[in-house]
């Protein structure tokens, strides 16, 4: 080793063997991520090129080109009725999820308090409990333990499933941001006098609101998307995933693509939107 | 790791603070009880409780002579049965929920490291990519890939051209239910990856091949240690789903041959009667996925699971 006499001032520089292994590894990376991009997105494809599909019976194999399922998604019965119902199990789940879930993130990141580690395995086990297990256990209650105080299967026993379950998923995210906060920005509003309130509200909740719209999106988004627990506890009621199962045993509309895919861009430009407002207002902030 | 740490610290920082100042822990302790309280009850109310509620379901007995009826008991027969009876049935969902888990991991894994270390300003697009298919309908979604892998669709006939497919079909076989649960729960074991690779120093992995390690043991003894804590998480999250689900098998699976979640949910709601047996099948799944969970946290654990 000692005896190498490389120029001591040349610049290191990779053999171009090792470049193009280099240039190789980091495109390698790349083109599979597209790969797999490509990959997530093909079933979104094929719901979107089946919503065009002029079909019989079922929509499995092209028969030809149609606008009229685009036209009239309400054409088929229970289609928009479900998505409504839908749609309001997922904001009134969303809003009590998200309440209840910042609150226990907060209490469990900023103090101590005797029964810490019990309430951590609470919030754990629904999260590494199957679906199918819940909605077993929530039918069973509801069916023989909750009726007999006039609770029965419907819209407020998906709802009430559903805040159970988007809850600790709210805890984790939320908690997440809670911990990357730096408590002396707060001491700071302490020293300046701020009362405690005042401290929430000026200080650590426009910091912490980030992680809470995440976690509200992550809920809404859990909530829109459930089948299996809201399958145990529905009763007659028909959510938009329960009412495309039950088509599929039929064959699914077209009109279901429709409404699926039309969420899906909804969906998308709402992210979309709240990305570009939020980079512009930390623009604003540093300008 | 950094929780493991923290938790030991704790206990020893609450001595040292509590000398100086008696009053404020305590009125802070009230206030994190009135915060927890709430989310507690509802936990209790719609988790615990029904907990309890299937567990003694689980363990009542058939009253003889009236088929359909139950009493209540602490019968363990229910889970004698459940176990002769549905074995295979457990055995299938483990193995393909399993399968599944490892494509994930193969597949997401690429994924993750391109966003955290090579998109540079197209990682909030790779993002919004990531999650934005699963905003249609997962059954949508599924149902569409039992378009894609149809005996006319055009992966059955490449598979077919190169003679890779035994049986000449994937629709309706273990290997069309194996890929709806690997792309159903991709994105659970993306994210996580994702988050803890996002966290690492890419210098220290640039220092593995600085210090002459090739591609492959950089990876090995660098990347993939670093990135341990998600896919710890990325794998818990896929396959205590994968091994729960029944739609991916009733969508893209065989008539026979089906998972422990298709028969929970047949004799849950189109079986009368099945309450009980059903109840013991639930305890059984979740008691085996606990009891791995906590194996597989122990050998490669962090406190930190998500």
């Amino acid at each position: 080793m000692t005896t190498t006499t490389a120029p001591a001032s040349a610049p290191y520089r990779p053999s171009a063997a090792k470049r193009a292994q280099l240039w190789l590894a980091n495109h390698f990376a790349m083109l599979s991520a597209i790969l797999v991009l490509l990959y997530l997105f093909l079933p979104v494809a094929y719901t979107f090129a089946f919503s065009f599909n002029d079909h019989g019976k079922t929509n499995i194999v092209w028969q030809g080109f149609t606008w009229k399922h685009w036209q009239d998604p309400c054409r088929v019965a229970g289609a928009c009725e479900s998505l409504v119902t839908s749609l309001q199990v997922g904001a009134i789940s969303t809003l009590v999820a998200t309440v209840l879930g910042t609150l226990m993130a907060l209490a469990m990141v900023r103090y101590r308090f005797r029964g810490k580690a019990a309430s951590n395995v609470l919030i754990f086990v629904p999260m590494a409990t199957p679906e199918i297990v819940m909605g077993a256990a929530l039918l069973t209650i509801f069916v023989q333990g909750f009726s007999n105080i006039g609770i029965s299967l419907g819209f407020g026993t998906i709802v009430f499933a559903h805040i159970m379950f988007c809850l600790s998923f709210v805890v984790v995210t939320v908690k997440a941001r809670v911990q990357s906060l730096d408590p002396r920005i707060e001491e700071a509003a302490q020293d300046l006098y701020a009362s405690p309130m005042q401290t929430f509200w000026k200080v650590t909740f426009p910091l912490i609101l980030p992680g809470i719209l995440g976690a509200a999106m992550l809920a809404f988004s859990l909530s829109f998307d459930d089948f299996i627990i809201t399958n145990f506890v529905s009763g007659n009621e028909s959510t938009f995933p329960k009412f495309v199962y039950v088509a599929s045993r039929r064959g699914i509309p077209a009109e279901a693509n429709v409404i699926g895919f039309s969420m899906f861009v909804l969906a998308v430009l709402l992210v979309i939107g709240a990305q570009v407002v939020g980079s512009w207002r930390a623009n604003r902030v540093k300008g | 790791m950094s929780g493991l740490a923290q938790a030991s610290v704790a206990p020893a920082a609450a001595e040292v603070t509590a000398g100086g100042d008696d009053q404020r822990p305590t009125r802070r302790s009230w206030t994190a009880y009135l915060l927890l309280l709430p989310g507690a009850l509802w936990l209790g109310v719609f988790f615990v409780l029904p907990l309890v509620q299937l567990a003694t379901v689980s363990l009542q007995s058939r009253f003889p002579g009236f088929p359909g009826y139950y009493y209540r008991d602490v019968n363990f027969q229910n889970y004698v049965s459940a176990l002769t009876d549905y074995g295979p049935h457990f055995l299938r969902s483990f193995v393909y929920a399993g399968l599944a888990t490892f494509l994930a991991f193969v597949v997401a894994y690429p994924l993750a490291y391109a966003m955290a270390f090579k998109a540079g300003k197209w990682r909030n697009l790779m993002m919004i990519c990531v999650v934005a298919p699963f905003f249609t309908s997962f059954i949508l979604r599924t149902f569409a890939w039992s378009q894609i892998l149809a005996d006319e669709g055009w992966v059955a006939g490449i598979l077919n051209f190169l003679h890779l497919l035994p049986s000449g079909h994937i629709i309706n076989t273990p290997l069309a239910v194996v890929a709806g649960l690997t792309y159903n729960f991709l994105p659970f074991m993306v994210l996580p990856i994702y988050a803890s690779l996002e966290r690492a120093d890419p210098r220290v992995i640039e220092a593995g091949g600085d210090l002459y390690a090739d591609g492959f043991t950089t990876f090995r003894t660098v990347t993939l240690p670093m990135s341990m804590p998600g896919v710890l998480a990325g794998t818990l999250l896929t396959f205590i789903p994968a091994a729960g689900d029944f739609v991916n098998m009733e969508l893209l699976g065989p008539q026979r041959g089906k998972m422990v979640g298709n028969v929970i949910n047949d004799q849950f709601l189109a079986i009368p009667g099945g309450y009980p047996v059903a109840a013991a099948l639930s305890f059984t799944l979740m008691a085996a996925i606990l009891v791995m969970v906590f194996l597989y946290v122990r050998r490669f654990g962090t406190e930190e699971l998500v």
